[in-house]
């Protein structure tokens, strides 16, 4: 079971570089990184150090520091997955709201431009 | 578009409908003549917005394909703007008469309610066109009964009026996904009132329905939950589309 420790230290400091060089090329935004940043931090330190693992093995009554620190990682990643389902369902009603405002700004164009059309002959 | 005479606009969301979409502007037209008709077009890949345009509709083109919540939904927003008293929602498929329409209005401001259902089978009339359709409105009627505090036969009915009170709460706040039943929902949230007025539904004109026993099941759960967000949605910190 210590094995899975040490893959989640490493998973948790390869997925720091992707996000780090991600950011670095500009493919994902900075205020979207800082999840994934305090996320895979926070994996890392907790695979690093067995102290807060260790404290939540006792507090639950686990039987493996591995399965205290999976569960850490279980929590974390619904963290992060919930709020980022929370910013793309505020993006997908944002993105509504824009299209029909453009649609009804257009056919107002369209609208004026008949008009003028209409005076202008 | 909005003059002294006509204060109900015709709003025809549609999606690829280029083989139906003129009769049904035509026959709009012969029902309720003067009143002004507007085709959302929901990005269709056909020729829908073109011969819309040649029937003699007005067309609001969406720039992207919203799917039918946000499509009705800009069409109640624009009317809502230019200031219409009452709006009629017909479907492009032809599925439904639009010499119904009439009938629709009567009630709407006769009854003193927001809005009115085009219903296949008020007072139990009707038949349903498959079985799984058949058990599907039965189960939306009976979840709906309690909520709304009165039956309503035909909750899956796109063919509806509604007047400006209507019209002022669905421009702020439409169901976005499969909006008629969660619509309901809306308009019980504000103690507003409806009607059912009996109509016979035709088959589709041309095309054909994108519905499958998959998207079925999945529609009846996402109405399902739809109605349910609605019930424990907190007014202050509603999702609306505004």
């Amino acid at each position: 079971m210590e094995r899975l420790i040490y893959l989640v230290n490493i998973v948790s400091f390869l997925l720091l570089v992707i996000v780090i060089l991600s950011l670095r090329r500009q493919r994902i935004r900075p205020e979207y990184s800082v999840a994934w940043l305090g996320a895979c931090a926070a994996l890392f330190l907790f695979s690093s150090w067995p102290g807060p693992t260790l404290w939540l093995q006792n507090l639950l009554g686990l039987p493996d520091r591995p399965l205290a620190l999976m569960l850490i990682v279980f929590a974390v990643f619904m963290a992060v997955f919930y709020r980022f389902t929370v910013r793309i369902s505020d993006l997908k009603d944002s993105n509504i709201a824009l299209a029909q405002r453009v649609a009804i700004l257009e056919y107002h164009i369209h609208s004026l431009d008949e008009k003028v059309k209409a005076n202008s002959r | 578009m909005k003059n002294a005479v006509s204060k109900l606009l015709v709003i025809i969301p549609a999606f690829n409908e280029e083989g139906a979409i003129q009769t049904v502007i035509r026959e709009v037209h012969a029902a309720v003549p003067g009143a002004p008709v507007l085709v959302i077009d929901d990005c269709s890949i056909d020729e829908t917005k073109q011969r819309a345009i040649e029937a003699g509709a007005q067309v609001l083109p969406l720039p992207h394909h919203l799917g039918l919540g946000g499509c009705v939904q800009a069409g109640y927003k624009l009317a809502y703007e230019l200031g219409f008293d009452y709006v009629v929602r017909v479907d492009g498929d032809g599925q439904h008469n639009p010499a119904d329409i009439p009938r629709l209005l009567e009630v709407l401001k006769k009854n003193n309610c927001q809005m009115v259902i085009g219903s296949r089978y008020a007072e139990g009339g009707g038949e349903y066109s498959s079985v799984p359709r058949g058990l599907g409105i039965r189960l939306f009627r009976a979840v709906l009964r309690p909520i709304l505090g009165k039956a309503v036969h035909d909750p899956t009915s796109g063919f509806v009026a509604v007047n400006r009170e209507a019209l002022k709460v669905f421009s702020h706040s439409f169901p976005l996904e499969y909006p008629e039943i969660e619509a309901l929902v809306v308009l019980q949230r504000k103690r507003f009132r409806f009607e059912e007025v009996e109509c016979i539904f035709r088959d589709r004109m041309a095309g054909q329905s994108t519905i499958t026993p998959l998207k079925s099941f999945r529609y009846m759960i996402y109405v399902l939950l739809g109605v349910l967000v609605n019930i424990l949605r907190f007014e202050a910190r509603k999702r609306a589309v505004s």
